[in-house]
C-alpha cells in the first residue's frame, strides 16, 4: 500500500517535471478547470467510467482468464481441467517454441533494424538533399511513395508477395530470374528462402513509417545549424551524425519501440505467406499460439505461448521507456 | 505534448533555403538512388495493376511484367462475384466507421478526466491504457472467443466492433491525455467563470478546439481497424460478416484460384486504401507525427 503510494507520487512528480518541460504553468495536482464548491477531482472519475468498464471486460478479465488457462488442459468444450505447471514445463523444452522465439529475432531485424537504418538514410537524403536541392514537392512525392505499403492491409500485402514468389515458372520473381537464365526457385517451400522472403516483405511494408516520422522530425532542425556546420567544413556525414541524429533521437526511440513490439506480435504475413512453413521453419509465437488454439485445440498450451509473448512485449516496453527517460534526464542535467 | 504543436503547425519550418540552384553531380546521383528505391517499392503495385486486367491466357504467354495485350476484367469479376465484394466493403466500412466514432468518444472522455481533470494516479491510468494497446491480441483471443460465444456475439460484427473500440480508445486515451494536459488554462477558466459545468466545458470548449486532433484520430482508427486481421479472421466466421482483408485471405486458400484472379482480388483490396491515402495523405502524415512524438 505505502509502496504503491510512493510509487504513484514519484510518477506524478515525473509527470509534472515533464509538463514544466513543455512550458506549462499548470499546478500538477489540480484540475485545469477551477473547482467549484470543493468537489475536487473526484467528479472526473465519472468520465472514466465507460472507458474503464470496457477495459475491464475486453482486456483485463480476458487477460486474467488467459493466464488461468495456462494452468489447464482444455479443448474448448466442457470445463478446463487444472493441470498445474505442465504447460509451463512443456514450453521450455518445446523445440517449436524456441524456433518461433528465434524467428522473432529475425522479425526484429526485418521490421526494426533494417527499416530504421534505411529509413534514417532515406529520410535524411529526402529532406537534406532532395528537399533542399530539388524542391519540397519532389521530396514529399517520394516520401508518399515509400509510405504506400504501410496503409495496405497486411493480408493483402502478403497475398501479393506470396503470388510474386510463387514456385515454378509462373511466379513473377522466377520469371525475372529466368531472363538471366536462373532456374525457378521454390521460394516459400524451402529454407532459408522462405524466411528471407518473409523478411523482405516486412521490410517493404515497414520502410515508410520511419521515413515519414524522421522527415517530420527533421523539420525541427534549424537549417542555420547545417549552414554553420557546412561553413565550418563539416561534410555531410559529420553533419548527419552531430546534428541530425542527436535532434531526432526521440523519434528514433519511438520508432524502434513501436516496431519492436509490432515485430514480436507479427501474425498476418506469416499466416498469409508461409503458414509457418516449411515444416515450422517460419513459425512465430503469435502464429504458434493461433495454431494451438484453432488447429490443435490445445487451448491451455496456446494460452501459455500467448502469455510468454505478452510478458516479453511488456518487458521490452518497460526497458525502452526506462532507457528513454534516463537519457532524457541526463540530457536535461547536461543543459 | 509536442503532439499539439505538430498538429497545429504542420511543416511550418519547411522552407526552401536558397540553395535550390547549386546542384552538384553527387546530388543527382543521390536523387537517382532514392528514385530507384521508390521504384522497387512500387513494383508489387505495378504487378497487381498490370495483371488484374489480363486474361489467364495473356498472363501465360506474356508473363507478369508485360502490359496487358487487351483489357480483360474476368479476374476482377470472378473475385467480385465469388466473395460478394460490395458486401465485404460494406462490412469493413461499417465496422471501421463505428469503431472510429466510438473510440474517439471514449478517448475524449478518458482524456478529459486525465488531462484536464488530472485525476489521482493518472500516470498509472495512462500506462494501463497504453498496455491495453500494446498487448498481443493472442493473449485475449481465446477468452474473448469463448465470451462472445457464450453471449451469442460470435460471428457478429459487433464482437469485432467492441474489441477494436477498446483497443483503439486505449491508444487515443494515451495520445489525447497529453494533448489535453497542455490545454490552454485561460480558456477553461473563462468558461468556468461564465458558469459552464464540466460537461458543458467538455462539449462546448474542449471538444471543438481539439477537433483537428480528433479528426486525425478518427481517420487513423478507421484505417487501423480496416487493416486488422487476426480478430476479424477469428470472430467473423461466416461469409456475410467478413471484412475485405479476411475475404481476400480466405479465398487465397482456394487452390483453384488463378493468378489473374489473385491480382484482381489484390487490386480490389488495395483500391479502398488507395482512396483513403489520396484523400487523407496530409492528415496521415500529421497523424503519424503526432503519434510518434507523444
Amino acid at each position: 500500500m505505502t509502496r504503491a503510494d510512493s510509487g504513484a507520487t514519484r510518477a506524478d512528480r515525473g509527470a509534472s517535471r515533464a509538463e514544466r518541460g513543455a512550458r506549462t504553468k499548470l499546478p500538477p495536482e489540480e484540475p485545469a478547470i477551477p473547482q467549484g464548491k470543493g468537489r475536487g477531482t473526484a467528479g472526473y472519475w465519472l468520465y472514466l467510467l465507460p472507458g474503464f468498464v470496457l477495459l475491464l471486460v475486453i482486456i483485463v478479465i480476458p487477460l486474467i482468464f488467459n493466464v488461468y488457462l495456462t494452468f489447464t488442459k482444455w479443448r474448448g468444450v466442457r470445463t478446463p481441467e487444472f493441470i498445474g505447471l505442465d504447460n509451463w514445463q512443456k514450453i521450455f523444452t518445446d523445440e517449436h517454441f524456441w524456433t518461433s522465439f528465434v524467428n522473432s529475432i529475425w522479425m526484429v531485424l526485418a521490421m526494426v533494424v533494417v527499416p530504421t537504418i534505411v529509413g534514417l538514410i532515406v529520410a535524411a537524403l529526402l529532406f537534406d538533399v532532395i528537399g533542399r536541392k530539388f524542391g519540397g514537392k519532389v521530396g514529399s512525392f517520394l516520401r508518399a511513395t515509400y509510405y504506400l505499403p504501410q496503409i495496405l492491409p497486411i493480408a493483402v500485402a502478403g497475398i501479393v508477395i506470396g503470388w510474386i514468389f510463387r514456385p515454378g515458372a509462373t511466379g513473377a520473381m522466377n520469371q525475372l530470374l529466368g531472363l538471366v537464365g536462373i532456374p525457378p526457385v521454390d521460394w516459400l517451400g524451402q529454407m532459408p528462402s522462405a524466411l528471407l522472403v518473409l523478411m523482405a516483405v516486412l521490410v517493404w511494408v515497414q520502410i515508410g513509417y520511419p521515413i515519414v516520422v524522421f522527415m517530420a522530425a527533421l523539420q525541427r532542425v534549424d537549417p542555420e545549424l547545417y549552414e554553420a556546420a557546412e561553413l565550418d567544413g563539416a561534410n555531410w556525414f559529420q553533419r548527419f551524425g552531430a546534428i541530425t541524429l542527436s535532434i531526432i533521437r526521440p523519434e528514433v526511440f519511438v520508432v524502434t519501440l513501436t516496431c519492436t513490439i509490432a515485430a514480436l506480435k507479427v501474425f498476418g504475413p506469416v499466416y498469409v505467406i508461409t503458414q509457418g512453413g516449411p515444416a515450422g521453419a517460419t513459425l512465430v509465437p503469435a502464429y504458434y499460439a493461433y495454431q494451438e488454439f484453432f488447429t490443435r485445440r490445445d487451448i491451455g498450451y496456446g494460452a501459455t505461448i500467448a502469455t510468454v509473448l505478452t510478458v516479453l512485449v511488456v518487458i521490452v516496453s518497460i526497458i525502452f521507456i526506462r532507457v528513454q527517460s534516463s537519457l532524457e534526464r541526463k540530457e536535461r542535467a547536461g543543459l | 505534448m509536442s503532439a499539439t504543436t505538430a498538429i497545429v503547425t504542420p511543416g511550418k519550418v519547411r522552407r526552401a533555403r536558397g540553395g535550390m540552384t547549386k546542384k552538384r553531380a553527387l546530388d543527382w546521383v543521390l536523387l537517382v538512388g532514392v528514385i530507384l528505391g521508390a521504384l522497387i517499392i512500387m513494383v508489387p503495385f505495378y504487378l497487381i495493376l498490370v495483371n488484374a486486367f489480363k486474361s489467364p491466357i495473356d498472363y501465360a504467354t506474356s508473363g507478369p511484367f508485360a502490359i496487358p495485350s487487351a483489357i480483360d476484367l474476368s479476374g476482377i469479376e470472378k473475385f467480385w462475384v465469388r466473395v460478394n465484394f460490395p458486401q465485404k466493403v460494406w462490412n469493413s466500412i461499417f465496422i471501421s466507421g463505428v469503431v472510429a466514432v466510438l473510440a474517439v468518444l471514449i478517448s475524449v472522455l478518458n482524456a478529459f478526466a486525465i488531462g484536464i481533470g488530472r485525476v489521482r494516479g493518472r500516470t498509472w491510468i495512462v500506462l494501463l491504457f497504453l498496455l491495453a494497446n500494446l498487448l498481443p491480441q493472442e493473449a485475449l483471443l481465446y477468452p474473448l472467443y469463448y465470451m462472445f460465444k457464450s453471449v451469442h456475439l460470435y460471428d457478429n460484427v459487433w464482437s469485432v466492433i467492441i474489441v477494436f473500440t477498446v483497443v483503439q480508445a486505449a491508444f487515443g486515451t494515451y495520445l489525447l491525455s497529453s494533448v489535453y494536459g497542455t490545454f490552454p488554462k485561460e480558456v477553461l477558466e473563462a468558461a468556468s467563470l461564465d458558469g459552464a459545468t464540466r460537461w458543458q466545458i467538455l462539449w462546448r470548449v474542449v471538444f471543438p478546439i481539439s477537433r483537428p486532433t480528433l479528426s486525425v484520430l478518427l481517420i487513423f482508427f478507421f484505417i487501423w481497424t480496416w487493416n486488422e486481421f487476426l480478430i476479424p479472421l477469428t470472430f467473423l466466421a461466416s461469409n456475410d460478416n467478413q471484412t475485405v482483408p479476411v475475404a481476400i485471405s480466405v479465398l487465397q486458400g482456394d487452390r483453384l484460384m488463378d493468378v489473374t484472379t489473385t491480382a484482381g482480388s489484390a487490386l480490389l483490396g488495395i483500391i479502398p486504401t488507395l482512396i483513403f491515402f489520396l484523400i487523407f495523405q496530409r492528415t496521415l502524415t500529421r497523424g503519424i507525427t503526432a503519434g510518434a512524438v507523444k
